[in-house]
């Protein structure tokens, strides 16, 4: 006979699951019994929102699903924002809750949240397990739905009772049952006839990548289609490091705080190829003025993207890597000369402000390009949400390395947990999480994770002391009434992170920050660099 | 635009609350919505006319088939499907004005299922749209209370939705 822990934890096994993020309570005590003598790893994360996100980051180096375990009620509440974040960027999790008995499910007992329900809208599947025999079927179900065709979160919820009943392997459902799931990986040849043809009559063809690109594992199909077919291409955030920033082709982000270069080559294109990109309104903020004057090519996993935000000239179903060599096997080649050079002077004419500033004070637009440039090429870079992100997304110079950051959701607090995720994916590849001081109060409890399992993550804080991005917006929507935006001078976040056991460094000057880069990146275990800039620095 | 979508999904708990999940999340209207099980007992038939412009149609097709649970989905065309609504009418009829909702039953081919002293219940199974008219024109001998099915359809001809279990 076998419990249902058993068989967890044996199923998890079975998938190579070596790492999971958790936090326990007693409804997952049984889960937590059979854990502490699998030889799976479990990292203690401080909430349980951040065992979300630390898988997310985990999954995203990996590029299979990673799992996170919260106890029932409070603690399966508390993943949702982490199953969102997740959910918008295709981030393939298994969440594992713990839930009251099945004999008082539906009685609002302590610690009952109905977790499928209320996560209904954030997952791609969720199960309730009724029956410990199911364990292994829908196990070697969720890792599938959760990592083929669009990746996402399935929420797998266990009673407790569930996981102590015993019974008989025998007996076990094995057998993978999803009659209704089939996802398309093969473009259509006749639309990538199509597709080639249109690329071959534009005047201004351009490329747009997304998320998809690099959750499909695409970038060198990518640079090889776009330098084959002498396609320029610009990148949504999520498709940022797909190109080389530096690449002849590729032309930045585009955006609400994108690249005007690429906002310009968007405008005036006659045909976009978007790839793996939900044309959200960050990215394109009307996308339906588009449709007049450019053809769209949307290729995408997700039939159902095709056409969400934007009408659709070819539609086309398809893995990115897939499709990507399809279309270069095709022999897709552009005829764009004069536009290409028209996009090339407007890259050389945009002059980035990569001003000193006259009190000495640190250009964080300045300050993350040299972060970048001291890292290593392969490195990966976790950004967090507001000003920070903006200038890093704008500024960091990709060499084949990630970026990873919550583009969909724009959650704050994402960067420092999924730092640890990504880290503990590759201990080789070095990883650095950049915050504001804002984000970074949102997950702070996480560097005594990072300090606790000796991950030795680089945490950047861009210290405005206000919420800047907000401020911003404020500044220029709301007639520079600045209201609830300043944070105020405490912490200290330097001394915060040096009581976590973190080597700590602060700087706020210009000529401080080459040598505290160094120091910081040379760090032997998780280190901090607190940066102060000045909280009228701006965006653009 | 009125659209009948007949969806095949998994027979199971949940699905349901999914699928009514996923239209008011989305804004999709839902004007009636049918679920019964089929003849394979695992799987279950709904039947949803939904209203709105061809691409929201085109969405809805998309989000359905996208949920895991589907199994398939065809856009059913008001000509060549047979579509049916049941209803029961229990509408005031006392012994003058009996005779009239009688004869209002029968001109639709209604059944009179119970009476009483002061109603009369009538019963009709017909095109939606015919079910509408039944109403109207009951309307004025004071109607008590109405239950009404979902439309349930049918492609005409030996046409089907297309999907075996094996
Ligand atoms: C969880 C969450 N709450 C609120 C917001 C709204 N928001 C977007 S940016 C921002 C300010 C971020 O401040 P900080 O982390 O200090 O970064 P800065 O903009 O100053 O670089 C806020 C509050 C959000 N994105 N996420």
């Amino acid at each position: 006979m076998m419990t249902g822990a058993q068989a967890l934890v044996a199923a998890l096994k079975k998938q190579n699951v070596n790492t999971i993020f958790g936090y326990p309570g007693v409804a997952i005590c049984s889960f937590y019994d059979e854990l502490s003598t699998s030889g799976i790893r479990h990292i203690l994360v401080r909430q349980e929102q951040n065992s979300g996100h630390a898988a997310s980051g985990y999954a995203r180096i990996t590029g299979r699903p990673a799992v996170c375990v919260a106890t029932s009620g409070p603690g399966a509440v508390n993943l949702i924002t982490a199953l969102a974040t997740a959910y918008m960027d295709s981030i393939p999790l298994i969440a594992i809750t713990g839930q009251v008995s099945t004999d008082l499910l539906g009685r609002d007992v302590f610690q009952e949240a109905d977790i499928t329900g209320a996560a209904e809208p954030f997952t791609k599947y969720s199960y309730l397990v009724k029956n410990p025999a199911e364990i292994p079927r829908i196990i070697d179900e969720a890792f599938y739905i959760a990592e083929s065709g669009r990746p996402g979160p399935v929420l797998i919820d266990l009673p407790i009772d569930i996981q102590t009943a015993e019974f008989d392997p025998a007996a076990a459902q094995v057998a993978r049952h999803l009659p209704g799931y089939r996802p398309t990986t093969k473009g259509h040849p006749g639309q990538i006839k199509r597709v080639v043809a249109a690329i071959a009559e534009a005047k201004r063809p351009l490329v747009c990548i997304g998320g998809g690109v690099i959750a499909a594992n695409a970038q060198t199909e990518l640079q090889t289609f776009c330098e084959t077919a002498g396609l320029p291409a610009v990148a949504t955030m999520m498709g940022i490091g797909a190109m080389p920033t530096a690449h002849v082709n590729y032309f930045g982000m585009l955006g609400t705080h994108g690249k005007p270069y690429a906002n310009y080559a968007v405008k005036q294109a006659d045909l976009l190829i978007i790839i793996g990109a939900r044309v959200g309104d960050r990215a394109v903020s009307a996308p339906h003025s588009l449709e007049g004057h450019a053809k769209i090519v949307h290729i995408d996993i997700d039939p159902a993207e095709i056409g969400k935000n934007l009408g659709t000239t070819i539609p086309l179903v398809g893995d990115a890597k897939t499709v990507l060599a399809q279309l270069t096997e095709a022999g897709a080649q552009a005829n764009c000369g004069e536009w290409m050079d028209d996009l090339d002077d407007q890259r050389r004419l945009f002059r980035p402000d990569f001003d000193h500033r006259h009190d000495g004070s640190i250009n964080p637009k300045v300050f993350l390009r040299s972060v970048s440039m001291s890292m290593e090429d392969d490195s990966i870079l976790v950004c967090d949400v507001g000003q920070n992100q903006s200038w890093a997304a704008g500024n960091v110079l990709m060499r084949g390395g990630k970026f990873l950051t919550s583009g969909g959701m724009g959650t704050m607090g994402y960067s420092i947990p999924a730092a640890i995720g990504a880290k503990l994916a590759d201990p080789g590849r070095q990883v650095v999480a950049v915050c504001g001081d804002g984000s970074f109060q949102m997950s702070m409890c996480e560097l005594a994770t990072a300090v606790q399992h000796h991950v030795p993550i680089k945490i950047i804080v861009i210290n405005n002391h206000s919420l800047g991005m907000v401020l911003e917006h404020q500044d220029l929507c709301y007639k520079g009434n600045r209201y609830a935006v300043e944070l105020g001078s405490s912490p200290d976040i330097t001394a915060l992170a040096a009581a976590c056991g973190l080597q700590a460094q602060r700087i706020a000057k210009a000529d401080q920050c080459a040598e505290a880069i160094d120091r910081l990146l040379e760090a032997d275990g998780p280190a901090l660099l607190e940066c102060v800039i000045s909280p009228e620095e701006t965006t653009p | 635009m009125k659209r009948t979508i007949s969806v095949l999904v998994e027979n199971k708990a949940g699905v349901l609350s999914r699928v009514s999940g996923l239209f008011a999340r989305r804004g999709f209207n839902i004007n009636s919505l049918a679920v019964g099980e089929t003849e394979d007992p695992a799987i279950s038939r709904m039947t949803i006319v939904s209203e709105g412009d061809e691409h929201t149609i085109e969405q809805v097709e998309k989000q359905l088939n996208k949920m895991i649970d589907t199994l398939k989905i065809k856009l059913l065309e008001d000509g060549s499907s047979t579509r049916r609504e049941l209803i029961l009418i229990k509408v005031e009829a006392d012994t003058s004005t009996r005779g009239e909702v009688i004869d209002i039953a029968r001109v639709f081919g209604a059944k009179v299922v119970d009476i009483s002293a002061t109603t009369l219940t009538v019963e009709h199974s017909d095109r939606p749209e015919r079910i509408d008219l039944l109403v109207d024109l009951l309307r004025p001998y004071r109607i008590q209370e109405i239950a009404r099915t979902g439309t349930v359809a049918l492609e005409k001809g030996c046409g089907t939705i297309g999907y075996k279990n094996k």
